[in-house]
């Protein structure tokens, strides 16, 4: 089997997922993921018209059946301290983070 | 028969009538939770006990004291002659993917094993204006993503109520399994790929995929935000019928909720199936499945088990009037599930970003150097193997250099399917059908452990209810009886944009004519 998805290509798309994996897990789910790509690669059998469009969603929604754009009005939330209480580190009703990456600017 | 056994509508008769109250109802179904739940899921559940096996597990939260008092408010507004409306007094679970306030939403997940909801989801909102009684949220794979339940972060996992060792399909896996086992008449669920409908199969219920824009998606934490759909599951054909008539219609937050006036579908219900033109498609017939030493796929016929119940009921619906149309070509059919992997897992990837362990959810405890590394071990301990595959191929897919192989082919293929649909459906077309009849599933349900692991597979159970997602249609699938090993069979309705009309009725009408088929007598468990 021709691995579509390398170790250095599986990495690189960890990196970009804002994943850490074990060994374990990278092994299984660079597998899988090569497993399903030989399901995905199905679709290559099928001729496409040159003049196909894509569907972005498979009902259309005409404009009787379209909602129309609601008014642009400010609804305040009841009370935005019971949204904060969620957050996982607070300090002052501000969200606490570790340390941004950055650059010092001289 | 327990008061939890009987369908909402005769529930609701009964409440409304004032000779049962709606505490009482909702005693019965508790009591029914107790005998036959077990423990709910949670993160933490220790070693497998005996008794596991041995029950139900469709709950990872249950809001018993919240239900007591919807349920007291209920019998207060009905002895004062006020109506609650038309789920006054009726329990009803709900997948715990949608947000109600100040309850856990989990979505099955680590990540937001801790998060409560600051509001709550407009089909829930809607079911509980019209008086209805939620028990609880029950369990799901993680973030819907699965066929089986087993996927769920919190453990045990629901379990067939036919057959404890069975899986009870998913991702609406608890949703079915507690409709099934009668702990509540209704349950709110959700189908992106055969959600609602594959559990509904394998767990011997009604469950039907309104047509995408029919019902709203606020409040749903979202997996494929072009494909997702709630809907209802149900013992009954009309008490799917009154759960759609309830949570569906025009909502000012969901803006692909369209603004089509929601009909009364259970008035509809029982105009018969005289001159509707029902079609059966071969390419429904044959299953695609992954060998297992090459990894290539192949086709094969689908089995008699599976298809005797299609053929039956089309005989059944001809003798009462409508016209059976055979060999109708849906030829993208097997392209269903490929397309799938691509376009839901774009979909996935975008919209698990958002669960970054900074504003709600999971944050890791572990002391980290900044907020990259934070993010990094958030994702990595707060997502299970599911999440993270899809995001992964969802990264993958949609990359610069992969999106035209990839991700542009498979929307293109969605329009091919939908194209097959449209031409079945064409009121001016060769085919013109009110409905296409098909199997639900290519099996009934597998056992415990037999195919989870293996995603391939298991997103194959879905070969057979994808494509309806893909083209947005809608589609209900029907309990149709029991195989050899005693274990529920599906049938399946497709139909054109917004005509959940008439599948409810020429699903009533299957539903009457076999009424008092030996197999309607049999409960699961018993």
């Amino acid at each position: 089997m021709n691995d579509s998805i390398t170790p250095d290509v599986f990495d690189h798309l960890v990196g970009l997922a804002a994943l850490e994996l074990s060994p374990e897990e990278a092994e299984y789910l660079r597998h899988q993921l090569n497993n399903q790509l030989k399901a995905i690669h199905e679709l290559e059998a099928i001729p496409l018209p040159t003049d196909l469009t894509i569907t972005s969603h498979g009902v259309p929604f005409p404009v009787h059946i379209s909602p129309s754009l609601r008014r642009d009005i400010w609804e305040p939330y009841p009370d935005p301290d019971r949204i904060l209480s969620q957050a996982p580190d607070l300090e002052d009703r501000y969200i606490v983070v570790p340390d941004i990456p950055h650059t010092e600017l001289k | 028969m327990s008061l939890c056994d009987l369908s909402a509508i005769d529930l609701s008769e009964l409440i409304r009538r004032r000779e049962v109250s709606a505490v009482e109802a909702l005693d019965s179904a508790l009591e029914r939770i107790a005998a036959v739940d077990g423990r709910p899921g949670s993160l933490d559940p220790g070693a497998e006990i005996p008794q596991d096996a041995k029950t139900i597990h469709a709950f990872i939260t249950l809001t018993a004291e919240r239900a007591r008092a919807q349920a007291g408010e209920i019998d207060r507004r009905l002895s004062q002659g006020e109506d609650p409306g038309p789920l006054a007094g009726i329990p009803f679970t709900v997948k715990d993917i949608f947000c109600v306030t100040d309850t856990l939403s989990s979505a099955g997940s680590r990540i937001l094993a801790n998060f409560q909801a600051p509001y709550t989801a407009t089909p829930v909102a809607r079911m509980e204006a019209a008086g209805g009684v939620m028990l609880g949220k029950v369990n799901l794979d993680e973030f819907t993503y699965g066929s089986s339940n087993e996927s769920s972060a919190f453990q045990p996992s629901p379990r067939n109520p036919w057959s404890t060792d069975r899986v009870p399909g998913g991702s609406s896996g608890g949703s079915a399994a507690s409709v099934a086992a009668g702990e509540a008449p209704l349950s709110l669920g959700t189908d992106t790929a055969g959600s609602i409908r594959q559990p509904a199969a394998f767990c011997g219920v009604v469950g039907m995929k309104p047509t995408y824009g029919r019902v709203s998606r606020y409040g749903l934490i979202a997996f494929s935000s072009s494909i997702d759909c709630p809907g209802p599951l149900s013992r009954t054909v009309p008490d799917a019928a009154l759960m759609l008539r309830t949570i569906a219609g025009a909502d000012t937050r969901d803006s692909t909720a369209a603004s089509l006036p929601v009909p009364d579908y259970l008035a509809a219900l029982e105009k018969g199936v005289r001159g509707l033109r029902i079609g059966l498609s071969p390419d429904y017939f044959r299953i695609t499945y992954p060998d297992p030493e090459t990894g290539e796929f192949a086709q094969q016929p689908l089995s008699d088990e599976i298809a005797a119940p299609v053929w039956r009921a089309a005989k059944l619906l001809s003798e009462m009037g409508a016209e059976i149309v055979e060999e109708v070509p849906m030829p993208n059919t097997r392209y269903g599930v490929p397309a799938y992997f691509v376009i839901s897992r774009v979909e996935a990837a975008s919209n698990l970003h958002r669960f970054d362990g900074v504003k709600y959810g999971y944050r890791t405890p572990d002391r980290v150097g900044d907020l990259r590394e934070m993010y990094r071990r958030t994702r990595a301990q707060g997502f299970g193997l599911q999440p993270k595959l899809r995001i992964l191929m969802g990264m993958y897919v949609s990359a610069a250099q992969y999106s035209e192989q990839y991700y542009n082919r498979a929307l293109k293929v969605r329009t091919l399917i939908r194209q097959d649909f449209d031409q079945a459906f064409d009121p001016l077309g060769s085919y013109r059908l009110d409905a296409l009849l098909t199997p639900t599933t290519p099996t009934t349900a597998f056992p415990m452990r037999a195919v989870y692991g293996d995603s391939v597979t298991m997103q194959y159970a879905d070969q057979l209810t994808v494509p309806a997602n893909h083209a947005g249609v809608p589609g209900i699938s029907l309990p149709a009886g029991l195989d050899s090993a005693g274990l529920p069979i599906g049938i399946q309705l497709l139909g054109p944009d917004f005509s959940e009309e008439t599948l409810l009725r020429i699903s009533r009408a299957y539903e009457l004519a076999t009424q008092d088929d030996p197999w309607r007598k049999v409960r699961p468990g018993r």
